[in-house]
């Protein structure tokens, strides 16, 4: 008798737990025929103002490591997607059975972390400086995260677009709460297992799968978010970010998900100024 | 200003507390030493041409270690044509992103391995297991792991400069930080696509064979990185061999002038990190127990083997019989001895050649008329072992206010004004580092403009980060290491 299988349960991945969602709902992962795969956790508002409160806690704790210690967090993550590279492929392949592809884009997915994880000491040597201001003052401005970014994940992406965008805005010191490829949804849920053992403080990344449409307005409008990464979104889900955003002033950021670059690090800073005199 | 300062009287007297500690010593049981050394060249240990080998010592016990090989022209010939090759055909070409990628298992690595290395760094060097293990270690794993990351980078580094390797890079570094001064040099220019052929001091050899034994075992690629081990003639071979586009040099200003005299006229490019007479400036408002613990470890952190050693203090007059009382106080706590004892402040003064040169200077200053003061203390019997010194009543004319001592001795003189305690400082032909303790903020920044140092720590000192430049101004060398700056030394590009 052949033997049967056991089925992982996939789950929301919140403050550094794995809860179904509150609202006990789910919803299924179709593979490229339309066949049902998986039941994914349906994330409700509830579910992601408590992913929200967890980002803002981990916030100050994250950015208050070194550069140093964030890198190395980071490229741990790289060693251990490698470590699940078959998993990662296959998951990959549910929505796009073309295996060689499915290996190219875990294989971008674990070198985009890597590239990050150096960015993290680095990036306020480019991006921070002196300002040679005209009197006796010390002058300088340096780069500092925003705080708490939500995050769409591009749909179209299984992996390398939610992988790739998310290391971006951990590099400074944010922390972040994803909303996961809708359609796409199961890498997600593995890179959270990945995280968890991963030494990623828990609240650092949050991910939510659910439908994006209904979360998009909850994460647009909430009070004690920073910035919204909307690169992932569509036309219309891009407008919802928009006008939400007005609410506290959010930093809204576009640009193309796959592509990588230290401007996008950037996007999700604050520049601050320090001056203080010179003189006996 | 000073009404409250005068009724502090120096109520500091020799501590009657029986300090000592129970011995605690680290176990040698993670090393094993091979019997005798060869070249590592083209990826493997390989016995050398010129047939000669010498003996690596323990410093602290005058114990035989290892039989290390001797480079002669011939070995250093075969470690530069394989750099060469592995240069043009391998690395020097291969995507940032490949070579990120070898460069972070090697820093990996490193840390798996890091108490054996800092064992063996302590064996064969002298220095307290404590700063191997807490301070070297550590470093060499964080330079690696930060220039991993901008080997795939380099083009964001300098605006308008195309980053291009120079080629074969060849490196010789000090005995005082082996492992460290090793990470220094080829972190940053394997990051940059050279390939390196090195020659690390003579007295501490092994943990630079034990690397290049790791770096096989990494993976990376053959020729890349190459060890010749030997004495300075070798160091002279190597310097000076036409197939070098690169020289990287560590260690005295001596020797500094005369690599840079054999390069004058050739376009081998050079960067010397030489030696260092730093100042140390206490003012009146310092917080005068931190300042204390400060200028301590400024001159006796690895016994005074600090080319950024701070090892003239310059203290404000009116409190200047209290910090020196300080001082003596808290110098007869440390703990001189042992250097695999975990409980051991000051090891052992790496050489024979190195006490012989530190008790000549010291004789000097007893000699000019500085006034000495060495705490009570026991030396082991067997090996080489300095008592912390300090110095007051030193001139500015003094020997030891002027050459570089390199060992755990603290050269005391005052001064009245910020404007002459700058006037003092820099009247040296070093200019490597200085310390500056003050409560005030703005004099701390009007100080580091005046400075004629490439570093300068303010209220703290001795600190180091793989992303920080560290480097000298006037005959402390030119060039910097670390931080992006630390990259412009290994690529092409206007000058």
């Amino acid at each position: 008798m052949s033997r049967l299988d056991v089925r992982k349960t996939y789950k929301l991945y919140i403050g550094g737990e794995f809860p179904r969602s509150e609202s006990g709902r789910s919803f299924p992962a179709l593979d490229s025929t339309g066949a049902v795969v998986a039941r994914v956790a349906r994330a409700s508002r509830k579910d992601l103002r408590d992913a929200v409160r967890h980002a803002r806690t981990a916030q100050a704790g994250w950015a208050g490591r070194s550069g140093y210690n964030r890198g190395q967090i980071l490229y741990r993550i790289a060693e251990l997607m490698e470590d699940r590279f078959e998993t990662f492929v296959s998951q990959v392949q549910v929505a796009d059975p073309d295996r060689r592809r499915a290996r190219r884009q875990v294989e971008a997915s674990i070198d985009m972390l890597v590239w990050y994880a150096g960015w993290a000491d680095k990036f306020a040597q480019v991006y921070g400086n002196l300002n040679p201001v005209a009197g006796p003052f010390f002058n300088i401005s340096a780069p500092e995260p925003t705080g708490v970014v939500g995050m769409v994940a591009a749909d179209d992406s299984a992996l390398l677009g939610l992988v790739a965008r998310m290391a971006a805005i951990l590099v400074p010191g944010n922390t972040v709460v994803v909303l996961a490829s809708e359609s796409r949804p199961m890498p997600a849920v593995t890179l959270a297992e990945v995280l968890e053992t991963s030494d990623v403080p828990g609240g650092v990344v949050n991910i939510l799968t659910g439908h994006t449409d209904e979360l998009i307005p909850w994460l647009a409008e909430h009070m004690d978010v920073n910035a919204v990464d909307a690169s992932g979104a569509t036309s219309d889900q891009r407008r919802l970010i928009d006008e939400g955003a007005v609410h506290n002033v959010k930093r809204v950021v576009g640009g193309d998900p796959l592509t990588r670059s230290p401007y996008t690090i950037a996007s999700f800073t604050e520049t601050k100024t320090v001056w203080h005199p010179k003189g006996l | 200003m000073s009404t409250e300062l005068e009724g502090r009287k120096a109520d500091v007297v020799a501590p009657r507390i029986d300090w000592s500690y129970a011995t605690s010593r680290e176990s040698t049981d993670i090393v094993s030493i091979e019997k005798r050394y060869g070249l590592f060249v083209d990826g493997e240990f390989r016995a050398p041409k010129s047939r000669k080998h010498y003996e690596s010592v323990n410093p602290a016990t005058e114990e035989h270690l290892a039989e290390v090989a001797e480079a002669g022209p011939a070995d250093v010939d075969a470690a530069v044509s394989y750099a060469r090759e592995a240069y043009e055909s391998e690395w020097g070409a291969m995507p940032g992103a490949e070579r990120a990628k070898h460069i972070f298992r090697i820093a990996r690595m490193v840390q798996e391995r890091a108490r054996e290395l800092a064992v063996l760094e302590t064996l064969d060097g002298g220095k307290p297991i404590r700063e191997s293990r807490d301070v070297d270690l550590p470093q060499v794993a964080a330079n690696f792991f930060y220039y991993a990351g901008w080997a795939d980078k380099l083009e964001y580094a300098f605006p308008g400069l195309d980053p291009e390797p120079l080629g074969v890079a060849g490196q010789v570094i000090p005995w005082n930080f082996p492992l460290l001064m090793l990470a220094w040099k080829v972190a940053p220019a394997l990051a940059t696509g050279n390939t390196v052929v090195l020659k690390p001091a003579e007295t501490t050899p092994l943990t630079a064979l034990a690397f290049a034994e790791l770096t096989a075992e990494a993976g990376l690629p053959p020729g890349v990185f190459n060890v010749v081990t030997g004495a300075g003639e070798t160091g002279s071979h190597v310097v000076g061999h036409p197939d070098v586009d690169k020289v990287a040099f560590t260690g005295s200003t001596a020797v500094g002038k005369i690599i840079q005299h054999q390069l004058a006229g050739t376009d081998t490019r050079l960067s010397l990190e030489l030696g260092g007479k730093a100042a140390h400036v206490v003012f009146e408002d310092a917080p005068l127990d931190q300042a204390i613990e400060g200028v301590v470890n400024g001159i006796f952190f690895n016994q005074g083997h600090v080319c950024c050693a701070g090892s003239r203090l310059f203290v404000q007059e009116n409190i200047h019989d209290l910090f020196v009382d300080k001082l003596k106080a808290r110098l007869a706590t440390l703990r001189v001895g042992d250097p695999l004892d975990k409980n051991t402040d000051v090891g052992a003064i790496n050489s024979r050649e190195q006490l012989e040169r530190i008790t000549e200077l010291v004789d000097a200053g007893v000699s000019e008329g500085a006034e000495m003061f060495q705490p009570a203390c026991d030396l082991p019997s067997r090996g080489f072992w300095f008592v912390p010194t300090l110095f007051t009543g030193v001139a500015q004319s003094h020997r030891i206010a002027q050459e570089e001592i390199f060992g755990p001795v603290l050269s005391i003189m005052s001064f009245r004004t910020p404007e002459e305690a700058i006037e003092k400082a820099n009247n040296t032909p070093y200019g490597l580092s200085a310390g500056v303790w003050t409560s005030k903020g703005s004099r701390i920044l009007w100080m580091a403009d005046h400075l004629k140092a490439g570093v300068v720590w303010a209220n703290t000192y001795n600190k180091f980060d793989p992303s920080s430049p560290f480097g000298g101004y006037k005959e402390s060398g030119f060039g910097r290491e670390g931080g992006r700056h630390g990259l412009l030394s290994y690529l092409k590009g206007p000058r």
